[in-house]
Formats: C-alpha cells, structure tokens, sequence
C-alpha cells in the first residue's frame, strides 16, 4: 500500500454529520485539545442515539466558546459567562431540548462562577461541560482562577499565588448531580461521562483538561500539546468515587485525580416546582413540562 | 507485499484528510500499533501530516479518529469499508479550504 492510498479520502470522517462543515478547519491552535473534546462529544452524541433538534448548545465567551459554532446542533453563542442563564432559560422555555453548556474555566467559574453554582443549587436539567486550560486562552494568558500555584501567567510573571478552584469539589458541594473530571488524554472515558451525562436528568459537570500549547505550556516551558498529554498519561490517577475535596489541582505540574465523583439522584428544578405547586393547589395546577421526549 | 513471514495481517486502516491537519502528532504518540508517522512532505499549511508507516500494523481502531483535535483523520476496519463499499456509493468528502 503506498502512502497515496492512504491519503485518499473515499469515506467522510464519522464525525462530519454532527459538525458545520463549511466553517472547517476550525481557529484553534495546533495541539490545542478542545478539538479532541469537541471530537468526543460527537461520538457521544452518535452513540446516544438522540434526536439532533432536540439538543441544544450553549457557550459562553472564551476558545472553548467556539464549540458552539462549530457543532451541527441549535447553538448560541452567548456574552461572557452568560451561558448557564441562556441555557437555563432555553431549558424552561422549552423542556424537552437537552441543554447543552461547553465553555471553558475562566467563563464558567470565573466571570459566570455565580451562575454555576446556582445551576447546581438548583439541580437545573444541564450538561455542562468545562474545558479547562488554567489560562485564559483568547485573551493572551491571564490567571484564570484555575491556574496552580506556581504557574507562569502574563499577570503573574513571577508565578502565580492564589490558590485555584477545586471545580469537581464546587459543582458536588453546590449539588450537581453528575460529576466527572477527564483530561484529553482519556478519550475513551471523556466520550463515555459524555454519554452518560447526555442520559443523566440534573445538573451534570464535566471537567475536561485540556493543553494550551500557545500559552499556559510556552509560558510556562512545558513543551507542545502532546507533551502535555503525556504528562497527563504519567501523572494521573484514576479513582471513581473519590472525594472530591481530594481532588484540587494546586501544585503545578502536580499529581491528577481523574474519574466519575459523584453520580447521585435529586429532583431537578422543573420537578421540584411541579411537586411543590400540585402540593399547595392541587388540580387546579398543571404540571409544566413533565414528558421529557428523550427520557 | 513481499510472501516472507508477514509479522501481522492488516487489519484496517486510515484515512486523512491532509490539509486540515496541523501536525499536532496525538495521533501519531498515542496509537496503540504505534503504525503512523511524520510525512516528509507538507501539506498547503506547512505542515508534516501522519502517514501510515507499517499498514500491516494498523488495526483500524480509530483511536487516532477519536484523539483527532482538528477531524482531520480517522480509521477504519477493512471489513466495514467492505460493508459500507457494498451498502451504498460513498459520498464524497468536502474539498478542503486551504
């Protein structure tokens, strides 16, 4: 076989349908892993079998914010850290979509941190997934809340002091129902939480760790993308059900506990508030939103 | 190929869609046959795309399809191209932008 068989394109990639093929190639950066999360999502989507206009995506500002641009689904590309009040919005307006949230950590847990955590208070009916990169990638490399200690950034050139965000720990200790944290070098599991968290009814969070060669890795002389991913491969751990108060990544280049947290069961918001008002008025309320079409 | 001891048999391989790539290499360090490697052409980017080094190794798993950042490659087993070669002409894949 010569190498000019290989490069012969008969099929489509598998991944195509689920993706705006006239906006490819995509803005991201060589090594940069969002692609591969986006490309996991695909397949979890391919695999859930679910009706493509019954999913929603929303995405807030930021590189990871471009997911939604790029996905064949109904999206939004809402302000920064907007994402989760669009999404919660589009949820109540309309309950049979699946919600769909992919941003990255400086839009979801900085400048929407707020909104994260009353999602998850509220047990609202979304999958939120966070690409985290420890930086603030569009922008040019600020500390983003959570960058290591330790961790070259252009705001702290002498390394960062401020001790980061433990997400998994934030979203189980707001209530989410679904935590699960993977990095881009666990593809396999990363698609598989994804599936699962497309099936799960609840808030469900997803952390996905993902390399920025342009910027955390240069900044801090960590070499391409995939040597972060082989740092990935050699440092972490894979513990299902771990604590996630165990579970912080403080220490630069420091150990990685990755897995499925927490996977418990709590009424959703819609639910809640049909039980509660069908409690106090009786007949006289009727249920908002109770068939959910994918269930 | 040569009648001498083949090592393995073929059982997939892939297919890459060379200006869409950026050279990332995931592919090329995390396939498990360790099969691809660095072209030594570049595509119109300007940049070495993977090529399939030992195609007898390649299995066809598409773990390089899933690892992909850019969509740019994937890999398939020789008996589903056959299934899908008898189910239905294959659609053309779209001209890539340069």
């Amino acid at each position: 076989m010569s190498a000019t068989d290989v490069l012969s394109c008969e099929f489509e990639n598998p991944v195509m349908p689920y993706l705006r093929q006239e906006r490819l190639p995509h803005i991201w950066c060589p090594g940069c892993g969002i692609g591969t999360t986006v490309n996991c999502f695909t397949r979890a989507l391919a695999d859930s079998g679910m009706d493509l206009d019954k999913v929603a995506i929303v995405s807030g500002i930021g590189c990871t914010g471009r997911v939604a641009g790029y996905m064949n689904l109904d999206s939004f590309h809402t302000t920064h850290g907007r994402a989760i009040p669009f999404a919660t919005g589009l949820k109540l307006a309309n309950p049979e979509l699946k919600v769909v949230v992919y941003s990255g950590d400086g839009d979801l847990s900085a400048i929407g941190g707020n909104h994260l955590i009353h999602a998850a208070r509220r047990n609202m009916d979304l999958m939120v997934v966070c690409v985290n990169n420890f930086t603030y990638g569009m922008t040019g490399g600020q500390v983003a809340p959570t960058t290591p200690l330790g961790a070259t950034q252009t705001t702290m050139p002498y390394g960062n002091f401020e001790t980061p965000f433990n997400l998994p720990f934030l979203a189980d200790a707001c209530g989410a129902v679904y935590v699960a944290r993977w990095t881009v070098y666990h593809v396999k599991q990363l698609a598989k939480a994804m599936l699962e968290g497309l099936k799960k009814k609840g808030f469900v969070f997803i952390e996905a760790m993902a390399p920025c060669p342009t910027l955390y890795s240069r900044r801090n002389r960590l070499g391409d993308g995939v040597d972060q991913l082989k740092y990935y491969k050699e440092k972490s751990k894979i513990v299902n059900g771990a604590n996630t108060k165990d579970v912080g990544l403080s220490l630069f280049q420091g150990d990685i506990v990755v897995g499925k947290f927490v996977d418990r069961e709590r009424p959703t918001w819609l639910d809640a508030m049909n039980e509660h008002f069908t409690q106090h008025f009786g007949e006289k309320f009727t249920p908002y939103g109770v068939s959910h079409a994918q269930d | 190929m040569s009648d001498a001891a083949p090592v393995k048999k073929g059982k997939g391989t892939i297919f890459l869609t060379l200006e869409v790539c950026k050279g990332c290499s995931y592919c090329i360090d995390f396939c498990p046959a360790h099969c691809l490697e660095f072209s030594r052409e570049f595509n119109r980017k300007g940049y070495h795309y993977p090529v399939l080094a030992s195609p007898e190794d390649c299995t066809g798993c598409d773990l390089c399809g899933l690892y992909c950042p850019d969509f740019a490659i994937f890999g398939m087993r020789f008996k589903d191209i056959e299934q899908r070669r008898q189910a239905a002409a294959p659609e053309p894949l779209i001209p890539a932008r340069g």
